[in-house]
Order: C-alpha cells, then sequence, then structure tokens
C-alpha cells in the first residue's frame, strides 16, 4: 500500500492557531507543511509549529494515564485515572476547602475545552483559582 | 487548461502507482498523491508547494514504485537538482511538466518559467511556455549598494528572525540528515536572534550551486525577510564565475560536488 496525503489542522502550540498541514505516509505523520492559504499563519510558521508532528509517534509518548503507587509508575486506564482524581480533589477539597485547589489551563485547549475547565472551577469545585499557562 | 491536465493525471494513475500533484478539498490545497479512482477533479496548480521533496520522501519509502508528478518550471529544476544528488530516482518518476502563465512568472519574479524535462527519461508538457519575468527589482537595487550599506542592510533583514528554519523546511533542494543549521559548533542552540551573519550565511552558502530560484523560501518566511535577493545574487556570481546554473541541465554535476579537474573554473580566475 502506498498512500500519501495531508490533514490540514490548526497548530497544537500557542492560542495564534496557524494552519498546518500534517504529511501522512499510509497513516504515520511524517512532517508537517504550512497551510499555504491559511488566513492565520499564510504560508509561515514558527519553529514549533514546523515540528508539531514531532511528538505523535515518539518513543517517549505516554498512550496511557500512569498511576504512581509505591514511588513507581503504573500504567492505568482512563476509568481509574479520572477515578482516582476525582476522589483526591474530593478528599482535599473536604479536607482544607475550595480555595487549597488551583487550576492551570492551557494554550493547546480549545476554547471550549478552556470554558469548561473555569467552569469546572468555579462551579465543581468552588474557586477562583483559574488561571492559564503562559502566566506560570 | 486545466481539464487537459486533469485527463492526462486520470490516465496516467492507471499505469503508474500514482501521481503527486496538489488536492483542493474544503479545508485548502496541499499536495497529495492522486491514485485510481480519485476524484481528479479536486487537482489543481496553485499554491505552490516543495513537490520535489514529497515525491522524494515517497520514492526512499517505496523504492519500487513508479510514481508520477504534476510539476510547473520551478519544480522540474528541483527534480533535476535532486537528481543529481541521488535524492530522486529519475527512472521511476514521470514527470508531467506544466507551463505557467505570463501572470504566475510575473508573481515569481520568475526568469524561467518553462518546465524543463531533457534527458529525463519519461516525461510529457502541457501548455505553452512563456518568456521569463523580470527579476526582482531589489536585486538591481541591491547591486548599487555599497559593501558598508549592504552589511547594514541584512543586519536589519536578519535582526528579524526568528529562527523557524522554515527557509530550511520548505526548500525543494534542502535534505541533508544532518543539518549544519543544527549544529552546536556552527550555531549556538537557543540563541536568538541567531548570530549575523554565520546562521544566514551557512544557509546562503550551502544554498549555492542549489538554489532553483523557487522562491518559497521567501514566502514562507515568517519575518518578510527577502532571503532571495541574497541568493539570486549568488546565481548570478556562480553563472559568471563557473558557468552553472542550478536545475539547467540534468547532465551537468553539482559544481560543489565534483572535482576542480572535473569541472575546472574559468582561466581568468585560476
Amino acid at each position: 500500500m502506498m498512500e500519501y496525503k495531508n490533514i490540514q489542522t490548526i497548530c497544537p502550540f500557542c492560542g495564534c492557531g496557524c494552519g498546518l498541514n500534517l504529511e501522512v505516509v499510509d497513516g504515520e505523520v511524517i512532517g508537517v507543511l504550512p497551510a499555504n492559504e491559511h488566513p492565520v499563519g499564510q504560508g509561515s510558521l514558527c519553529i514549533k509549529g514546523w515540528n508539531a508532528h514531532s511528538f505523535i509517534h515518539h518513543a517517549d509518548r505516554l498512550d496511557t494515564p500512569l498511576i504512581r503507587k509505591n514511588g513507581e509508575f503504573h500504567k492505568a486506564t482512563w476509568d481509574e485515572a479520572l477515578s482516582l482524581t476525582s476522589e483526591k480533589l474530593g478528599t482535599i477539597k473536604a479536607e482544607h476547602g475550595p480555595d487549597s485547589i488551583g487550576i492551570l489551563a492551557s494554550a493547546k485547549c480549545t476554547n471550549e475545552e478552556n470554558y469548561l475547565l473555569q467552569k469546572f472551577t468555579r462551579a465543581v469545585i468552588g474557586t477562583n483559582n483559574i488561571d492559564h499557562c503562559a502566566r506560570l | 487548461m486545466i481539464e487537459e491536465i486533469r485527463a492526462l493525471v486520470e490516465e496516467k494513475v492507471l499505469e503508474l502507482d500514482g501521481v503527486v500533484g496538489l488536492r483542493q478539498t474544503d479545508l485548502g490545497v496541499a499536495p497529495y498523491l492522486f491514485q485510481r479512482g480519485d476524484d481528479l477533479s479536486q487537482l489543481v496548480l496553485e499554491p505552490r508547494y516543495p513537490m520535489s521533496q514529497v515525491a522524494s520522501q515517497l520514492q526512499k519509502r517505496f523504492r519500487e514504485a513508479n510514481i508520477g508528478i504534476v510539476a510547473r518550471g520551478c519544480d522540474t529544476r528541483a527534480l533535476f537538482e535532486m537528481a543529481k544528488r541521488f535524492q530522486i530516482n529519475p527512472e521511476k518518476l514521470f514527470i508531467l511538466g506544466v507551463s505557467c502563465t505570463a501572470d504566475q512568472a510575473e508573481i515569481c519574479f520568475c526568469a524561467d518559467p518553462a518546465p524543463n524535462t531533457e534527458n529525463w527519461p519519461r516525461a510529457e508538457i502541457l501548455g505553452e511556455p512563456v518568456p521569463g519575468a523580470q527579476p526582482n527589482p531589489m536585486v538591481y537595487e541591491h547591486e548599487n549598494l555599497s559593501m558598508e550599506e549592504r552589511w547594514k542592510f541584512w543586519q536589519q533583514q536578519f535582526s528579524k528572525c526568528i529562527k523557524c528554519y522554515g527557509c530550511r523546511d520548505i526548500c525543494p533542494v534542502c535534505f541533508c540528515e544532518a543539518c549544519a543549521l543544527e549544529d552546536p559548533m556552527w550555531v549556538e542552540p537557543g540563541l536568538l536572534v541567531p548570530d549575523f551573519p554565520t546562521f544566514h550565511l551557512i544557509k546562503a552558502m550551502h544554498m549555492t550551486t542549489r538554489c532553483i530560484a523557487c522562491r518559497q523560501c521567501e514566502l514562507a518566511c515568517p519575518a518578510d525577510i527577502p532571503l532571495t535577493v541574497l541568493y539570486d545574487l549568488i546565481r548570478k556570481d556562480v553563472a559568471e564565475l563557473i558557468g552553472y546554473v542550478p536545475g539547467a541541465d540534468l547532465n551537468s554535476g553539482p559544481p560543489l560536488s565534483l572535482t576542480l579537474a572535473d569541472a575546472p573554473m574559468k582561466s581568468e580566475l585560476v
């Protein structure tokens, strides 16, 4: 089989949102080309955009959540990881109050995901401690 | 003319393993390998992408594949230079050359808009070639500047560089796996703005006898640095000094890869 195509998408890094093409050969992402007609990037990318494909098939990329037990990471399912997280957040909130928790949002999320995250922080956790990773 | 090209590609996808061209979808235009059964009405000719790189990558992965490529004049020049450096196998690549229009040539300041397939094993050219356009006036203007003024000009231009490596990444004739621009011996990692003039002169030196004047580096530059003014002047020097025009002749080897005995310099320079 030999298939080559480009998938146009948006750069996952900063909030500018340049258009880029992921070059795909037989299901493997092999490179990036700028999206020449995209209104934001207009055919240009920065060094992060040009390398936006490099983590996709990287050996160090996590493909499952990890839970630390006795100082060591163990592979876990999403259900296990999310159950543990909600349980711990619930315990911390009950013992130390909602303002003991802070949430950091990300430029790599969409607007909608960031909206959800602040809603979660304010309405579910009950704190105004929500900030953006760009201000770290 | 586009209908004629689509018809020929439709014919070629039946006998070849695929044809590299530009595909228009709802999201935009990008390179694509057209194969049997694909919708050829999606085949378009603009905007430009480094098509020689796409063909080279496919040939390296699928050494036995017989593919075709829809190529404008600049693409054929790039294929020539890549073939000379063993990055393209001409025996396995059919070129479907497409003549640019006078308007396209003018936009690109292209001196040589006609696709060139001379001595290429299998090729076909569609459309009537148009004469070359006038060069970028900035090149003439630059030639009249003093050395001091040139230095200041490039210092100012290169101070805008954000070191994205886009000029290298988009280049249809750049292929080294180990790039001097990523070697800490030459380029200090993490330093922004990159060293003037080292960074850009290393790039310029590596484009010497290689740059096929497609201008894609300039279009990809987020800082609008007029890189091809520099490269055009180098091309001119190379043509005058050693009589080499990148992309013009498939059978003349790249001078910097030959010994002086193979490609003697003109006597007045020795």
